[in-house]
């Protein structure tokens, strides 16, 4: 709203507005997860914590692509990375993320072909360069960056671009959310729902879920006063003792979700059985690639032997990423697990809930 | 762990904290003296009567050509700037080149040409030089280093460690725009912005200052690591609190954009033609007033204050009025995945 050209509000009065409802609604201490990594960067970086009653917590959820994806998984990237012939092209937050032995970073700077890349499309278009390299893609990500991945194995089988392929590592945001309720120990009042996930999956994909579990879910956007505004929904939720689904992000999320993405994901993936990080498998919580396009698919392309292994004694990334534990209470964090010496991945990803707790002292 | 300490990473150049265990770790122990020791952007020197600023940069910018510069106009500004923040009139500089075979001759020719302009514009000679040509691959196409002398303002006393409770911290301009440019050059970034590098010399910024006030305390020009992490580095060299509030510290619409999507902080990208200046309070208008003359200094702000409170902390205002700590960064920034 403008009044002569000029908001009628400021940024600071609307959110002291909205802090201040937030406070009338709240009667009881309560726990909110915020699913999705990029939220807890936001609710970092504009200090929405001090803005809220004492009487909310806020909790970081398994939703940070990096921060979910287990140790194997990264030993099999490294493992890739030694082929020879091979060039691994990843997104950036993974360089620094510790397998059991290295990291990409470091096998970078011991010579391997390894290329940060900004989507799956750059990496096909460096297979298309370099018809003498075997390119993998690492698809790490959840419904945000699956349906692109799968655009580019589409583009690939095209093109017959076929010294292309891609690793996939996918992980669902539905199914973690089911796991997190059956798990125990996990109180949790009511979900922020990720935002980006939700263009894809649509609002309808998440009814199953808040009918099973009768919770208080909102899915919200990204800026400070979208964030504010679903705090509100959820306290006003919990207070009134609702557990409906709300969408507080209807400028770019539907109810259906975007069908196009949704029947490219499907023609080339399907669900798959998947480890997260501190957690373990759960069932069709992730993606593989389908037969028709196995030639594409870097576990097949590939004889990967990677051993199975642990975490790492006494990292705690599984407990905060299911909210039961937060950074501080962890052992490891600020005395050995630090950003420049990352025990796990939560302390190296930029929406990690460890590194962000770290960065904006967050304890 | 083994993959911290056996190979050089890329993380030890970026300015962070590797950065700052090699210098503490390595070059300290190997060159021990008092000058060194201060970890100025310049050396600052007593030779008989004269007071000397004396510092040195290497430039390996990928792309070589980028919009709003190159190489050259940078390798000098870059020098310039940092006597400058020494409180000094730069005057002399050299140029030392690493070339890669097979360079073309007339990408050469025009970072010379441009290195020129750059030096008239900020009034200094380039004195001396030296060239090297390295066989393919050994280099990546051209790497140039500077040094350059400058003479220290009479009666001018500046230094990281001189921030007091009270002064006003001023920013010159809009942040970001070097750092966000040369990303979005690299060449496999899938999509374009028209976004141009800040690159300016800052030494007749800095004089019209101090000649405004005498009660200037720190200057610094926040280049690799951007202002987030010049105001720790002041705030822990001056034993001072730092207050800035988000919303005074301007960010192009385009440029916010970028560091958007890429998740990137603005408050750490790299600039190369603003500075920070820490001016006693009662003074902060008369500076202000004399860099708005100046086309470097058009939109400089009070962006924040200095406090007596948690010395060797940065606390920013948050746009929507919630604060948080500013950290110092500990590794170079990485795109993030969605």
């Amino acid at each position: 709203m403008t009044v002569n050209g000029k908001p009628a509000y400021s940024r600071k009065e609307l959110a002291a507005a909205f802090a201040a409802r937030i406070r009338d609604a709240v009667r009881r201490p309560m726990r909110l997860m915020e699913v999705c990594g990029t939220h807890t960067v936001s609710i970092f970086r504009n200090g929405i914590r001090t803005l809220l009653p004492p009487e909310i917590a806020l909790l970081s959820g398994p939703g940070c692509p990096v921060c979910v994806t287990a140790q194997q998984e990264i030993d099999a990237f490294i493992a890739l990375a030694r082929i020879e012939k091979v060039t691994v092209a990843t997104f950036g937050d993974l360089m620094r993320v510790p397998g059991t032995l290295s990291t990409l970073r470091s096998e970078k700077a011991d010579g391997r072909d390894i290329r940060m890349v900004y989507s799956a499309l750059d990496a096909l278009n460096i297979a298309a360069h370099n018809p003498d390299r075997r390119v993998v893609f690492i698809g790490v990500g959840f419904e945000t960056t699956a349906p692109t991945i799968a655009a580019s194995i589409v583009m690939a089988a095209d093109r017959g671009i076929n010294n292309f392929s891609v690793l996939a590592a996918h992980k669902l945001v539905p199914p973690v959310l089911a796991a997190l309720m059956e798990s125990g120990g996990v109180q949790i009042d009511g979900f922020l729902l990720p935002g980006h996930v939700s263009v894809i999956i649509g609002a309808q994909a998440y009814l199953p879920f808040v009918q099973q579990y009768g919770i208080p879910c909102v899915i919200a956007g990204f800026e400070a006063e979208d964030i504010l505004n679903a705090i509100l929904k959820l306290a006003r939720q919990v207070a009134n003792g609702g557990a409906r689904l709300e969408n507080a992000y209807k400028r770019v999320v539907s109810f259906e979700g975007n069908p196009r993405a949704l029947a490219l994901m499907h023609t080339v993936f399907e669900p798959v059985d998947a480890p997260w990080r501190g957690i373990g498998t759960i069932a069709a919580s992730g993606l593989k690639i389908r037969k028709d396009f196995s030639r594409f698919d870097a576990r097949k392309v590939f004889a990967l032997d990677v051993p199975e292994t642990g975490e790492p004694p006494g990292c705690a990334c599984g407990d905060v990423l299911m909210g039961r534990k937060t950074p501080p209470q962890c052992a490891l964090y600020k005395r050995i697990c630090t950003p420049a010496n990352p025990v796990g991945p939560c302390m190296v990803s930029s929406e990690g809930s460890c590194a962000a707790y770290y960065r904006y002292h967050g304890d | 762990m083994a993959d911290k300490k056996q190979h050089i990473l890329l993380d030890h150049g970026g300015g962070g904290q590797l950065s700052h265990e090699l210098i503490s770790g390595l070059m300290l122990p190997a060159f021990r003296n008092d000058i060194l020791a201060q970890l100025n952007d310049g050396a600052l020197l007593d030779i008989g009567a004269n007071r000397l600023a004396f510092s040195t940069d290497t430039y390996v910018v990928d792309p070589v050509f980028f919009p709003g510069g190159d190489i050259g106009e940078l390798a000098v500004n870059g020098t310039v700037n940092d006597i400058a923040m020494c409180g000094a009139v730069p005057l002399f500089l050299s140029a030392g080149l690493v070339v890669e075979e097979g360079f073309a001759m007339a990408d050469l020719e025009k970072i010379l040409a441009s290195m020129g302009r750059a030096a008239d514009a900020a009034g200094v000679k380039v004195v001396t030089g030296d060239t090297k040509v390295v066989p393919r691959g050994v280099a990546d196409k051209i790497f140039i280093n500077t040094s350059g002398i400058g003479q220290i303002h009479a009666g001018v006393n500046l230094s990281a460690e001189k921030a007091r409770a009270g002064d006003c911290v001023i920013l010159s301009g809009s942040i970001a725009d070097h750092g966000m440019t040369i990303l979005l050059q690299r060449e496999e970034m899938a999509f374009e912005a028209r976004l141009q590098s800040d690159t300016a010399p800052l030494n007749f910024l800095v004089a019209r200052m101090l000649a405004a006030s005498g009660e200037i305390h720190v200057l610094r020009d926040p280049t690799r690591g951007g202002v987030g992490s010049a105001l720790n580095e002041i705030a822990v060299q001056s034993q001072v609190g730092i207050r800035i509030h988000e919303d005074r510290i301007a960010v192009k619409p385009a440029v916010a954009g970028v560091c958007d999507l890429l998740g990137f902080e603005p408050l750490y990208v790299a600039n190369e033609g603003k500075l920070l200046a820490f001016v006693a309070a009662p003074h902060a208008e008369k500076v202000l007033a004399a860099m708005h003359e100046d086309p470097c200094g058009r939109d400089a702000a009070v962006i924040g204050e200095v406090v007596a409170e948690n010395p060797g902390t940065v606390v920013m205002e948050t746009r929507i009025g919630g604060s948080r700590i500013v950290p110092m960064l500990t590794g170079e920034q990485l795109p993030r995945i969605c």
